[in-house]
């Protein structure tokens, strides 16, 4: 071959020509075979085409410094190395990388499957129960009696219906 | 429990074929979790990784599911037994590399195994014999609910179950059935099969996932993508492709038998005799003799009762299992001579093959 087409991801050449679809879309890529290696494309377990396109050219260049997830204190940088983030919060954090992605990673951009209810009702509860008690230390220093023994009802009522999500 | 009891226990995997797992040997469900507030595993520090652990074994061990299971640390495990595990599919090759801050809890059954600090905090499995997708996914829903009271999972309304790799985002769900596929390997379909199977948006890998081969002419089908489709949706496009992919194998038997019967039962006769007659098998050369002998019980060219004996070897020919059954660790070229000598003594009673099933077919 005259002109062999180059690895997409080190401009070596090129031995491990891939095509995947997805959603009706085409997707090619070339590899050299230490970067298919490194990639896991010989391990199709860990291996989406997707995912690795979007690493390899979609993704902008982290910048020096880039976004940093202040939960965990992982770095763009550190997800173009490592192709998983570093805690749930970085969802968030990194939103503007996710969410490009996601179109071509999958069969939709938004969650349809299962939700687990319990679990939703419980943090609800705790935060608000969180809030309450705020509330009442507050009304407590500041002598509102009146709405320190509302707050403390309220915080009652949430308290049962905590011991009754835990009881189901 | 302990690791050997279990491995002597009958199991899903190793005592329940059927007849209804001709083609299908046994599907799987397994779901990525992840607990709220905490980093994924691959980024926690290690006291955090023990705290993790700690939390999410607690959960685990505490179900229904999980009485009287078995619960180990990786770290505690030596390398045969994790071998055997993997061989067993309750763990990924993955987790037993991993040395600290990392377990698995396995149900006594077997049908059951969670994983934890693997890529994910959890990892929560079912394996059924068959073809069982929905009854799979019943049940390790009901695992997953029961472990939801007692951990905070990390969940968007948005982007599902948050997980460490953007790939399981969502339902954070593999659904995935091993199938016995000779007569498409033979009539060299299977490259065509792949294409199409990845062109309806599932994957092909081989037996043991992770870049094996397919020795035995075994594959795993699973669904590619976790976000945008519900659990029951993404199981219903699963289990059509599947089923295609059964009666693309059930044409493929039948062409061959129609085209050159002779040439298909001299496979499985020459089979036959080397696995009674051999005394060197590597175990990918077993895995191919066994996978004709399993297409044989399907052709009834051998009794149905044996096709259970056949799946349980497919385990047992693979050089954890045979290493413990030998209750020790031998070289490579070793473990040739052991495999032959045991599938010798398992083949000297095994029924002949009986080829008058090609006359009765065409009468």
């Amino acid at each position: 071959m005259a002109n062999p087409l180059k690895c997409d991801l080190c401009s070596k050449p090129a031995t491990v020509h891939l095509t995947q679809i997805v959603n009706n879309k085409v997707h090619k890529v070339d590899l050299c075979e230490a970067c298919a290696q490194a990639k896991g494309v010989t391990d199709p377990s860990g291996f989406s085409l997707a995912d690795l396109l979007l690493k390899a050219s979609l993704n902008p260049e982290p910048t020096a410094g880039g976004m940093r997830c202040e939960r965990c204190g992982f770095t763009q940088l550190d997800f173009k190395k490592h192709g998983r983030f570093g805690c749930p919060v970085c969802y968030e954090t990194f939103r503007g990388i996710v969410e490009p992605m996601l179109e071509n990673m999958h069969n939709g951009t938004a969650h349809a499957g299962k939700i687990p209810h319990r679990a939703l009702e419980r943090k609800t509860l705790y935060d608000r129960l969180t809030k309450l008690e705020l509330d009442l230390t507050d009304a407590i220093k500041s002598e509102r009696y009146e709405d320190a023994a509302r707050t403390r009802d309220e915080i009652n009522q949430v308290k049962q219906a905590f011991s009754q999500n835990s009881a189901r | 429990m302990t690791i050997s009891s279990l491995i002597d226990t009958p199991s899903e995997l190793t005592d329940s074929a059927s007849n209804k797992t001709a083609i299908v040997l046994m599907t799987r469900v397994r779901l990525a979790r992840n607990l709220a507030g905490y980093s994924f595993p691959g980024w926690a520090k290690p006291a955090q990784r023990d705290e993790i652990l700690t939390a999410c074994r607690a959960a685990v061990s505490a179900t229904p599911q999980m009485k009287r299971s078995l619960n180990v640390s990786i770290g505690e495990l030596s390398d045969l037994e994790r071998q055997i595990l993997v061989e067993r599919h309750l763990i990924s090759r993955e987790l037993s590399g991993m040395k600290g801050g990392a377990g698995v809890i396995i149900s006594k059954d077997q049908a059951f195994s969670v994983m934890m600090n693997e890529e994910d905090h959890l990892r929560i499995q079912v394996l059924r014999a068959g073809f069982n997708l929905k009854k799979a996914w019943n049940t390790i829903t009901d695992l997953d609910s029961a472990l939801e009271e007692h951990l905070d999972f990390a969940f968007s309304p948005t982007l599902g179950y948050l997980t460490a790799c953007p790939t399981n985002l969502g339902t954070g769900m593999r659904a995935s059935a091993m199938m016995h596929l000779p007569a498409l390997v033979i009539s060299s379909q299977m490259e065509k099969v792949v294409r199409a199977v990845n062109q309806l948006g599932m994957v092909v890998r081989g037996l043991f996932g992770e870049g094996s081969d397919a020795s035995g002419s075994i594959f795993q089908i699973s669904n590619q993508t976790t976000l945008g489709e519900s659990e029951e949706e993404i199981i219903k496009r699963l289990s059509s492709v599947l089923q295609s992919i059964v009666e693309h194998e059930l044409n493929a038997r039948e062409k061959l038998l129609e085209a050159d019967a002779g040439k298909l039962l001299d496979k499985i006769g020459r089979a036959f005799g080397i696995l009674q007659n051999s005394h060197l098998l590597s175990s990918s050369e077993a895995m191919n003799l066994l996978s004709l002998i399993r297409l044989g019980v399907d052709l009834s060219a051998f009794p149905d009762a044996n096709r259970c004996v056949i799946d349980r070897l497919f385990i047992e020919a693979q050089p954890g299992h045979l290493q413990h059954a030998q209750k020790g660790e031998f070289e490579p070229g070793q473990r040739d001579v052991l495999r032959a000598a045991r599938l010798r003594s398992e083949f000297a009673n095994f029924p002949r093959p009986d080829f008058n099933f090609t006359n009765d077919s065409k009468n």
